[in-house]
């Protein structure tokens, strides 16, 4: 097992960071296209330069993914239940490039100025055309409904793992030293895992794997 | 497989913290969303009430219907420039995108079946921001919040028996808004024009002009017409506005001056109901000229909202509560007739039976 017992903690800041702004951004939006209040013009103000904060954000992320071993999953649990966390997540990162991309097409190819500020302003990625931003309106609108459907989804089964199965997927993405099971492979002590700094078990990616790998390597459970 | 952890204690309990911690989750969405809150007006519900009095014509706005593309520059002269920093109020050009129409769902309403005109326009400055504004012609809006403009759009709901709105509901919803006096006075000896170039158009809501330094001005502005021949609409015509307008651009363009208003510190600004007092400070900041037009279902305003709300570096919303209510309805009327054009799923189709117009 060379895969490090827990996040890097670079991973861990952008998910909890990335966390609470994408949850924001999901209500700001919602709340933004339905109320006539004068909610609306501030929602508004902070959707753009908030979500292109996050492209920004996702487009760290993706390379501290890259760069950074993430844990693999407990050897214990079912394949299909391995499958669909792998899959949601790459399904999150994927929807997490996709809305800030989609917005800022959609607001181009509606002629929208695509103001980050009260005078900074992004150029158009998209000609105006109204066919073309009527397509791209509705993407975003059901990209968010999918994204806060798996969030829903990513949150329940965090807490599945916190509360039912009580392993370390938890703790791998909170705080690790709460890590209680012990490693199944009994070569060092949970008092030992516990200690090692996180960049020793980063140490490993760098180092020839001796097995082969028989199977790909583990996608994140974040 | 490895034996699994000890069965943890209190596991219902623990099954309904989670489904508890989802399902709050996904309550405030639905409640922020307006799923949840049925009676919460709705940028969707004011365009819902819209399209029902109006009808609904796939592909054209849901208020304003009827209309005209305009194009041309606006000729600054630098007076603006004392009271607001953007880019338009400077000595020099910038070309806009208009819109001449007239108010009401219904796209092939007569053009004498209201005495209100509108003129919209969208600014292309070179810094690249935009300034878009919607006026009408006349001095006050009829109401001064989104409520009461909902309220008004049930009171001018078509009678199913007559096809014109009931005279009774129309009579108490105005009787309970005496806000509308200024509006119903005004209306009152308010005669449909012949031409769209003899208006003058006024932007209604109050904005805010932001000097460099920093200092707002609360302002409200109005576009005056040069031309004067102002008369009242022909008896039997029911397309004569377009044609005017064509008639009067092959002869040249045609002007209006941008007049800017400044408030006094007491005047209302998130009223639109109320006018200023005549003596305010009134400045001249520059000449609107358009040079030509074209039909609406090809022209270039046609994929344009003419949200007031879109503003460039300068110019501020005030704290009007119609401005957020006419850009949020304002988007998702453009999202309705964008989709039509688009024939995406769930976009209304133009009904072959029902034909109003060849």
């Amino acid at each position: 097992m060379n895969a490090p017992h827990a996040f890097h903690p670079l991973a861990r800041l952008l998910h909890w960071t990335m966390a609470v702004l994408i949850l924001a951004m999901l209500f700001i939006g919602v709340g933004m296209v339905t109320t006539v209040s004068g909610k609306h013009q501030w929602l508004l103000a902070i959707h753009r330069p908030l979500g292109a904060t996050l492209f920004v954000l996702v487009l760290l992320r993706l390379c501290v993914r890259l760069r950074f071993k993430p844990p693999a999953l407990p050897a214990d649990m079912p394949a299909l239940m391995q499958f669909v966390a792998h899959a949601s997540h790459w399904v999150l990162y994927g929807l997490m490039l996709a809305m800030p991309l989609v917005g800022w097409a959609m607001l181009s190819a509606g002629g929208y100025p695509v103001m980050l500020g009260s005078a900074w302003h992004l150029p158009p990625l998209l000609p105006a055309n109204g066919e073309v931003f009527a397509w791209l309106r509705l993407t975003h609108r059901y990209l968010a409904y999918l994204l806060f459907l798996t969030i829903l989804g990513h949150m329940g089964a965090a807490l599945y793992h916190a509360l039912i199965r009580r392993d370390d997927v938890f703790p791998s993405m909170t705080f690790p030293s709460l890590a209680h099971a012990p490693s199944p492979e009994p070569v060092i002590t949970a008092d030992d895992a516990s200690s090692i700094p996180a960049n020793e078990a980063e140490g490993h990616i760098v180092e020839p794997a001796a097995p082969a790998p028989t199977r790909p390597p583990a996608a994140p459970e974040e | 497989m490895s034996e699994p952890a000890p069965k943890p204690q209190h596991l219902l309990w623990r099954w309904c913290a989670i489904g508890s911690a989802v399902l709050l989750l996904a309550v405030a969405f639905g409640y922020v969303g307006g799923w949840l809150a049925p009676k919460r007006l709705t940028a969707q519900r004011i365009v819902d009430a819209l399209q029902h009095n109006g009808g609904v014509h796939p592909g054209y706005r849901r208020n304003h219907a009827k209309g005209i593309c305009v194009a041309g520059y606006f000729e600054g002269n630098g007076a603006g420039s004392e009271f607001s920093r953007s880019e338009v109020f400077t000595a020099g050009r910038t070309p806009f995108v208009g819109r001449f129409a007239v108010p009401g769902g219904n796209p092939y309403a007569p053009d004498g079946s209201v005495p209100i005109r509108s003129m919209a326009l969208r600014f292309s400055l070179a810094n690249g921001q935009q300034w878009r504004t919607g006026m009408n012609s006349m001095p006050v809006f009829p109401v001064s919040t989104p409520q009461a403009f909902y309220e008004q759009l049930q009171a001018s709901q078509p009678d199913p028996a007559t096809g014109k709105p009931d005279p009774s509901r129309l009579k108490a919803f105005f009787g309970q808004h005496p806000e509308t006096a200024a509006f119903l006075a005004w209306v009152k000896t308010a005669k449909p024009s012949a031409s769209y170039a003899t208006e003058s158009y006024s932007g209604l809501n109050a904005f805010y002009f932001v000097e460099a330094k920093g200092v707002r001005h609360a302002v409200r502005w109005q576009v005056v017409p040069e031309a004067k021949d102002a008369a009242p609409g022909p008896a039997g015509d029911t397309d004569y506005l377009a044609n005017d307008l064509r008639t009067r651009l092959a002869a040249g363009p045609l002007r209006w001056h941008l007049m800017v208003t400044l408030a006094a510190p007491d005047d209302p600004v998130d009223d639109a109901t109320k006018v200023w007092p005549a003596d305010r400070k009134t400045l001249d900041v520059g000449t609107l000229v358009i040079e030509s037009e074209q039909a609406q279902e090809s022209g270039p305003c046609r994929d344009i909202n003419y949200d007031p709300t879109v503003l460039p570096d300068g110019i501020e919303v005030s704290g009007d509560p119609l401005l957020p209510a006419r850009s949020a309805a304002y988007a998702d009327s453009y999202l309705r007739r964008t989709g039509e054009e688009a024939h995406v799923p769930g976009a209304a189709h133009a009904d072959p039976s029902r034909q109003e117009h060849p």
